[in-house]
């Protein structure tokens, strides 16, 4: 019998949730096939079979959390499968060659006993009963033990609401578990929101100067690099060029500390099917617009096909979200903590504006800086923006280093 | 000479529970007595004729004033020969019962006089004079205690008696005195006060029944006043003097003043006991007992290897039911098992009519020790069962820990509330909450239901009141 064990899932992340089996129990698997997928705080990640054999048991089901070590199910190696491979509607226990046995008598011998008031307070506090530690007689919970641990509860940094009852679903209506990206990006919006003096700065820039170089270069530089040249390797220069102007803005806080950072790291927001992600583009300061290019292009691949490690995503000092690839004219984005920035680019539309005292049509984007006032004053952020709008009005700007 | 892993010496619950479990768990034991039956003062002349003498004068004095309520027309006659007869023949079947136990679990009677003579070495002496030297691994000293004395008040067993005496009086006493309110006086008291005697309880004290919580006290000297009995607290007896038909007692006031000359038919002395230790040949092993007579002990073991020592000799409260546990946790550990006594957990009865009942702290040793703490009370008056038996009187109080809400002290005076302590009894040794009490299903209708409202009273929800 081989364990399916969970793997390690990278720092600090110290629990998955078991996002699908992709066999059922009983089914004939081969080593290497993929079994498992897991989802944690910020990826997903597949878990494939240890050795060939069959499914003999799954111990984490769907939904369920998983830490780093905890069997997964178990492989009955070299055995055949029973029959026909198990169609998903079937009992699948049935065709299972040795079937687990029933959790109801495994569990009991390692379950503490409570007192009734130990009921009650775990029942109506979803404690895991599991877990409590018992000091009555021969390890009984008693209604102390059970106490204490809501006590450490409450006193937790983050103290969670009162667990409400959920909420009764209506006709027309659908009960969906968030998924764990969704949970973190719920939490970290919301971390971000509570910790940050946040506010958010506008400007807009003409974009009819990048648009001529993108016109001129545009098959040479797809030609001669085998990507194509888009606005965001001009942004991701713009920034790190307003950054080194305004360093406040690629700072973060630390306790009573200022961390400056002297490496641009720059995330880049990227819209996948299951959530916003936002891989770090790194040391965007060496990057030429073609390298930015290629960068881009390959971290956006990774997010869209759910391939992206740990890596990809920690770790940057500043972060540019484009909503305008969906339409959106104008936005504040949230702050990515501990980031003490955040650009949005918004939607490139024709409009009508003032040019040496004549009014001209010209392509024209919204700018929208949030940031941490904690960190940048107004006149910093203020001061960055105009750096961004500069550089993408006249690129020749980030050639000369002015 | 016989050799034995255990020799017990002193046949009384301390000593009995020992020999029998040592037999149990196939120790080859031995049981010293000195008397003519086994059991000791509580089967012969403390617990067990005690309970037969209030059982029977609580019947008396109901059938004479509370029948009639009840429908029944009676005029009892009191035949005190017949009701002391009843008496010697429950304590004799008990006496019997222990000495069937004995065989049962194949221990020895030893009949004589017990007294060691050096390590593991316990010497006899028979009623014929003869000694018989016996040799033990393992001594156990369980020989209990005696009433004490009191300068100036000499029992005569005639017209001042102590509690044995007090068993058996010839005759009901016109009036009685007891000198100390403590459990005794106030069981013996009330046994000669339902057959007519007047009674007067002298106590040095400025309370009644010390140790007991102050609350239920009160409570509990003024169901026995409206009974008829007298109190005369703060008061010290310096001088006894028996004629052929009464005693005249000297008694003065503790805080000072005027002393004063109280008469009865019968003085009954009931200050407390004393550990029985003298004569044992404890120095021939190297223990010497403290200044009070009590035998030090760690785990029940004394200073000196192999002798034990449990019960009365023992420091702590003198009750039979704590002499038997620690009879079971002695002869365990000797047997080398995990032997436990909860001393915390030991309870108090007082078996007057109502019942007191104790079992953990009291409010004053709470508050004494700073612990914050939450009582629910309950009186049998709002219970139904009491009140259909016209038994009203009293109540539960439950105290509990105010942050983790573990029982730490129930007091209760009441109907019955002797055999109801125990269930705190056994929620306590379980560490149990009020709250786990509070939500135990308790039968209707019973006094027992008090118990569980006076529980649900610690967090404020007691439903039937």
């Amino acid at each position: 019998m081989a364990d399916i064990m969970t793997p390690a899932l990278g720092e600090s992340v110290t629990e998955a949730t078991v996002a699908r089996w992709a066999k059922q129990a009983g089914e004939a698997v081969r080593k290497d096939e993929i079994l498992v997928e897991l989802e944690t705080d910020k990826v997903s990640l597949e878990v494939a079979a240890p050795a060939d054999g069959v499914l003999a048991e799954i111990s984490a089901a769907q939904g369920s959390t998983v830490t780093p070590g905890a069997v997964l199910g178990k492989i009955t190696e070299g055995a055949a499968a029973a029959g026909k491979p198990a169609s998903a509607a079937t009992a699948p226990a049935a065709q299972t060659p040795k079937p687990a046995p029933a959790p109801a008598k495994a569990a009991p011998a390692a379950a503490p006993v409570l007192a009734p008031s130990a009921q009650r307070i775990v029942a109506e506090n979803k404690l895991d009963a599991g877990a409590l530690k018992g000091t009555g007689k021969d390890g009984r919970v008693t209604k102390g033990d059970a106490l204490s641990v809501l006590e450490a509860r409450a006193a937790a940094p983050a103290p969670a609401p009162a667990p409400q009852a959920p909420r009764e679903v209506h006709e027309r209506e659908e009960r969906v578990r968030m998924t764990r990206l969704r949970q973190t990006i719920a939490r970290r919006l919301k971390e971000a929101q509570n910790s940050a003096a946040m506010l958010t700065t506008f400007n807009e820039v003409d974009m009819s100067g990048v648009m001529a170089i993108r016109a001129q270069y545009k098959d040479v530089f797809e030609k001669r690099h085998g990507v194509k040249l888009g606005f965001m390797s001009f942004f991701v220069k713009a920034v790190v060029h307003a950054l080194k102007q305004v360093p406040d803005v690629n700072a973060e806080i630390d306790g009573q500390d200022l961390i400056y950072k002297n490496h641009y790291d720059i995330g880049v927001a990227v819209g996948t099917e299951k959530g916003l992600v936002v891989p770090v583009l790194r040391e965007a300061d060496g990057l030429g617009l073609a390298e930015i290019e290629k960068a881009i292009a390959a971290l956006g691949k990774k997010a869209r096909d759910g391939q992206l490690a740990l890596e990809d995503l920690q770790g940057g000092t500043f972060t540019i979200s484009n909503g305008g690839v969906y339409g959106s004219l104008m936005s504040t984005p949230i702050l990515n903590a501990p980031q003490s920035g955040i650009l949005g680019m918004h939607k490139i539309q024709d409009r009508p504006v003032v040019v040496d005292g004549k009014i001209e049509i010209r392509p024209m984007m919204y700018l929208a800086l949030s940031y941490d006032h904690r960190v940048v004053d107004g006149q910093g952020a203020v001061t960055f923006l105009v750096h961004v709008k500069d550089a993408i009005e006249d690129p020749q700007r980030l050639l000369l280093d002015i | 000479m016989a050799q034995y892993d255990v020799i017990i010496i002193g046949g009384g619950p301390g000593g009995y529970n020992a020999a029998i479990r040592a037999g149990q768990l196939g120790l080859k034991a031995a049981c010293v007595e000195s008397g003519p039956t086994l059991g000791g003062t509580c089967l012969n002349v403390g617990c067990m004729p005690s309970k037969a003498m209030l059982h029977a004068s609580e019947l008396y004095e109901a059938a004479g004033k509370e029948f009639a309520t009840l429908g029944i027309e009676v005029s009892p006659k009191l035949n005190l020969p017949q009701m002391m007869k009843q008496k010697a023949d429950s304590v004799t079947a008990l006496t019997k019962g222990i000495e069937f136990l004995f065989k049962k679990n194949k221990v020895d009677w030893i009949r004589g006089a017990g007294k060691i003579a050096g390590p593991g070495k316990v010497e006899v002496t028979g009623d014929d004079g003869k000694v018989v030297t016996l040799e033990a691994k393992n001594i156990v000293i369980a020989t209990g205690s005696v009433p004490s004395g009191l300068p100036g008040v000499g029992v005569d067993q005639k017209r001042i008696v102590d509690s044995t005496g007090a068993l058996s009086l010839p005759e009901v006493p016109k009036s009685l005195i007891v000198i100390g309110a403590g459990i005794i006086g106030l069981e013996l008291g009330s046994v000669w006060r339902r057959l007519g005697a007047e009674v007067t309880v002298v106590e040095f004290l400025d309370r009644i029944t010390p140790g007991m919580d102050a609350e239920t006290a009160k409570t509990f000297q003024r169901a026995l006043t409206k009974q008829g009995m007298k109190f005369k607290l703060g008061a010290k007896v310096t001088a006894a003097k028996a004629g052929k038909a009464n005693v005249k007692l000297t008694v003065e006031p503790v805080a000072g003043g005027a002393a004063e000359t109280l008469e009865a038919d019968y003085v009954l002395l009931a200050i407390g006991r004393k550990p029985y230790t003298e004569g044992l040949g404890l120095e021939s092993v190297g223990i010497t007992p403290d200044k009070r007579g009590f035998i030090e002990t760690d785990h029940w073991k004394t200073s000196a290897a192999g002798v034990w020592a449990i019960g009365d000799v023992t420091l702590g409260p003198m009750l039979a039911h704590k002499a038997e546990e620690e009879a079971v946790a002695a002869i365990e550990t000797i047997a080398g098992k995990a032997g436990h006594v909860s001393y915390g957990l030991i309870p108090s009865v007082v078996y007057t009519a109502p019942e007191v009942a104790w079992v953990g702290k009291t409010e004053e040793e709470l508050k004494a020790e700073g612990r914050a703490y939450k009582a629910g009370k309950f009186p049998f008056a709002a219970n139904s069962r009491a009140k259909i038996n016209h038994e009203t009187e009293g109540f539960v109080k439950v105290l509990a820990d105010a942050a983790t809400d573990e029982i730490l002290g129930v007091h209760m005076i009441g109907p019955n509330v002797g055999d109801m302590i125990a269930e705190y009894c056994v929620a306590m040794e379980f560490k149990a909450a009020s709250e786990d009490v509070a939500r135990t299903c308790h039968p209707h209708p019973t006094r027992s239901e008090a118990l569980r409202q006076a529980a649900m009273g610690v967090e404020g929800w007691t439903m039937q009141a």
